[in-house]
């Protein structure tokens, strides 16, 4: 399943790129194992990923837990918490 | 309801007059203006990037507003959120809620306020004064306390 990644703050400096299509295997179901496997692609992405519970994601557009399954996600985006305001 | 997310500044005063403007239902406003700081945590912050997540931070933005409209019986809300460079005393947000009396009004400004902070996606990278970068701000505990005390009713988005 192919499906765009956005990173945002200090992961999108970590991972260096804003966006991207990925094609995670079968087996990679939820946020937390898209997590997994990303941090397992090189020392960028480790280092992006190094702190999995501080990091948050969203499912087109809308908060996600890590447990939320990825299937039929057009859009999912990695972030630091939130700091507006 | 009008949310927006933008780069320029916005004037106080005619987003209170667009939302009164030929009403006599509504009887209090209330406005919260973020300014950016001069200095954060005694350290001096020279100018601060915000980043934001381009369509989501206005939807995120939107589900809270019509929470909030679930709650209080508002009459109008506007809620404008900045991105990019800001300098101390620059204004970052602003929240305008209108209803007959004031408490909603309060109430529901405040409530929009602490879940901009906590759910609406911005970030804020702060530059030092000699021009180097200070690092991403991070997240407050005490940010996340005054969130929280909003969650009692079912009704709540889920965050």
């Amino acid at each position: 399943m192919a499906v765009k990644v956005l990173y945002f703050a200090w992961v999108r400096e970590r991972v260096g790129k804003t966006e991207e299509t990925v094609e995670p295997p079968e087996g990679v179901t939820t946020v937390g194992a898209l997590m997994d496997w990303l941090a397992g692609r090189d020392e960028a992405y480790a280092h992006a990923f190094e702190s999995r519970k501080t990091i948050r994601a969203a499912i087109d557009r809308t908060h996600v837990k890590p447990d939320t399954a990825i299937a039929g996600a057009r859009e999912i985006a990695f972030f630091p918490p939130m700091t507006g305001g | 309801m009008t949310v927006r997310i933008q780069r320029e500044p916005f004037d106080t005063a005619a987003e209170v007059a667009a939302l009164t403007r030929g009403r006599t239902d509504i009887g209090a406003v209330v406005t919260f203006t973020g300014l950016c700081r001069g200095a954060d945590d005694g350290r001096a912050v020279a100018a601060m990037t915000l980043e934001h997540y381009p369509g989501m931070a206005e939807a995120e933005i939107g589900r809270w507003v019509a929470e909030a409209e679930a709650r209080w019986p508002l009459m109008g809300v506007t809620v404008i959120h900045r991105y990019g460079r800001l300098e101390p005393g620059d204004l970052i947000v602003l929240v305008v809620t209108t209803s007959s009396h004031r408490a909603a009004a309060f109430e529901a400004a405040e409530f929009l306020m602490d879940f901009l902070k906590t759910e609406a996606p911005f970030w804020k990278k702060e530059e030092g004064l000699d021009g180097t970068s200070a690092g991403w701000v991070e997240a407050k505990d005490h940010d996340d306390t005054a969130a929280a005390r909003w969650k009692a009713p079912a009704s709540a988005p889920k965050v």
